[in-house]
């Protein structure tokens, strides 16, 4: 190796480092100051202050009101969690429809699919807003699950469409062979097959949907029925001076599952993501 | 054809089903009805009156808050939109180079992304960025003058730019997918040829990453459009509404004024907009986007 190339190599390695912490820093703040006193958060360049508390998390998860983030939580695992199975079910029944049969308009249809992974959330969400009022699903978490089983997530099915046109059609044929009908082919050949895949859209949604603050403002009234995203808001704007480290420690906690999902099953973001990207 | 046709498996559409349902009545009969409802006077309470191009005509011609948020979210779009591309390409092809760690930097710089648009994240931005916030603490440390990031109308919207730039990293995996896409034996083609490593990344790299930085424009320019979250959450569209971002206007009038009717139509001006710079972005796309099979796709 040259030495232009070694300098090359630790100048990538300083910069990656420098960058990286600069990116990270934040959430290192966010974590640290959270144990910190109202007034060591504020006009202090140090990341660590003179003095600690604990007691920033109890009070927190407590609340002030009637409902605290023992609520929010319940409530956000209540509306994420089947929305995303109805999400991992629908789009992958209908990706295997797409990747693995040609029938009449399948082309058209298609297409559609993709503009659809363009039409831009904003011009549908008014009438969607109207239909649900009709309907009485406002204050219900029927707005995020109902859609969810329509497999209305183009992203998702995409994703899994090209994973299924990656596996050999051999495996349907002799399948198909041993007495296997379309159905029991999907069930029992092909979706052990599809695990990566799978998790992929299940990691993305919950997270997506864990974090949707937009929808859940729009859709979600009634403190009782609040999500995690709708309680932290509430919490900022109702906090008193006295009580920041307060919000920042709920603010931690309410990324902790994502980041454990996250550090769990990182490979798999990063397969997701890229197999669909690609062939954009 | 005919053979074709007679090859059909019916049991296909079967599978398919759901889809078709969830997108006639999730997608495509909202799509038409705010194309109806943009039409109309509508409060939600009392059924929809049809008031004719009123709603359109009032938008273009009297309403200086949408002219406010067209101003906001195109400067946000120009800003937050070509910084973060640039953030992720670069750093893509830092990583690219085969460097050992690669897997560890690659989780650091995709964590924001997955964090990013949570309201944890627009709380902490808004405390970093406080006029007595870690930010300035730290520039005031290396004798820097603070300075105003959420309260002066001029720096408000860059500060929230920062935030759009901060999650850069869901692009940079897909530039680094793409990266690890290209064959290396026409790396070693070209250096056989005497090809220096500049004229090697002109000419095979970047050409060869260009669907990509179309995709992720595209894709990065619908969401910078729409942004919302942070806007609300940060600064709530101040101040003077200097980061009223479109997506603001649209919430207020929808769901504070409950006037469906008009955000219907402003909805639709929205989706006009991006389709038409969709439209321009991939008409200019024959210019710039290298298709190594002529452009057949998948």
């Amino acid at each position: 190796m040259t030495d232009a190339r070694s300098g090359n190599k630790l100048l990538s390695y300083v910069l990656l480092v420098v960058l990286g912490f600069a990116m990270v820093y934040p959430l290192i703040w966010l974590v640290v100051s959270s144990f910190k006193t109202n007034a060591d958060i504020f006009g202090s360049s140090s990341l660590f202050a003179g003095s600690y508390v604990t007691d920033s998390y109890a009070k927190g998860w407590a609340g002030t009101g009637q409902y605290g983030f023992k609520d929010f939580f319940l409530n956000t695992f209540v509306l994420v969690v089947p929305t995303v199975i109805f999400t991992i079910v629908s789009s992958v029944v209908v990706a295997y429809g797409f990747a693995r049969f040609r029938f009449p308009l399948q082309t058209i249809l298609f297409s559609l699919m993709m503009a659809t992974l363009m039409l831009p959330d904003s011009t549908i969400m008014i009438p969607r807003y109207i239909l649900f009022n009709k309907m009485g699903w406002l204050d219900t978490y029927l707005p995020f699950i109902v859609p969810a089983a329509f497999a209305t997530s183009a992203f998702f099915v995409y994703m899994l469409i090209q994973f299924f046109r990656g596996l050999p059609r051999e495996l349907d044929e002799s399948a198909k062979i041993d007495g296997c009908n379309s159905f029991t082919i999907l069930i029992r050949i092909l979706l052990p097959l599809c695990k990566p895949a799978i998790f992929s859209v299940g990691i993305f949604q919950f997270i997506w949907t864990w974090n949707d603050f937009f929808n859940s403002i729009i859709y979600i009234s009634s403190v009782k029925k609040f999500t995690v995203s709708l309680g932290l808001r509430m919490t900022l704007d109702a906090s008193s001076a006295v009580s920041w480290n307060q919000v920042l420690a709920m603010s931690v906690v309410s990324i902790v599952p994502c980041i454990i999902l996250f550090f769990m099953a990182q490979k798999y973001f990063v397969e997701g993501i890229s197999t669909t990207g690609l062939k954009g | 054809m005919s053979l074709k046709k007679r090859n059909y498996q019916y049991v296909g559409l079967l599978y398919v089903l759901p889809w078709v349902v969830g997108l006639l009545v999730f997608q495509f009969y909202p799509f038409l009805s705010s194309f109806y409802y943009s039409f109309t006077d509508f409060n939600m309470v009392s059924a929809p009156t049809f008031v004719g191009l009123d709603n359109y005509k009032k938008i273009l011609t009297d309403d200086p808050g949408f002219l406010q948020a067209l101003k906001v979210t195109t400067i946000y779009v120009l800003m937050a939109v070509p910084v973060k591309l640039a953030f992720a390409l670069f750093i893509a092809l830092i990583l690219s180079a085969k460097l050992r760690g690669i897997n560890f930097f690659r989780t650091m710089y995709y964590l924001p992304s997955i964090l990013g648009g949570s309201v944890a994240i627009s709380v902490l931005w808004r405390f970093l960025f406080m006029k007595d916030g870690v930010v300035n603490g730290m520039t005031g440390a290396l004798g820097l003058p603070a300075v105003d990031w959420l309260g002066d109308p001029d720096i408000a919207l860059y500060t929230l730019g920062m935030l759009s730039v901060w999650q850069f990293g869901s692009s940079m995996v897909l530039f680094l997918a793409g990266l690890k896409q290209i064959p290396g034996d026409l790396y070693e083609a070209g250096a056989i040829d005497g090809a220096s490593k500049t004229r090697l990344f002109f000419t095979i790299t970047v050409p060869l990453l260009t669907p990509i930085v179309l995709f992720n424009l595209i894709m990065q320019m619908v969401n910078a459009f729409q942004e919302f979250t942070g806007a609300f959450v940060i600064t709530n569209g101040g101040p003077m509404k200097s980061t009223y971002l479109y997506a603001l206007k649209l919430y207020e009038e929808a769901f504070t004024f409950f006037k469906m009717g008009y955000a219907s139509a402003l909805s639709w001006v929205l989706f006009v907009i991006i389709m038409i710079v969709t439209a321009i972005i991939f008409k200019s796309s024959t210019y710039w986007v290298h298709y190594e099979d002529g452009g057949k796709g998948k």
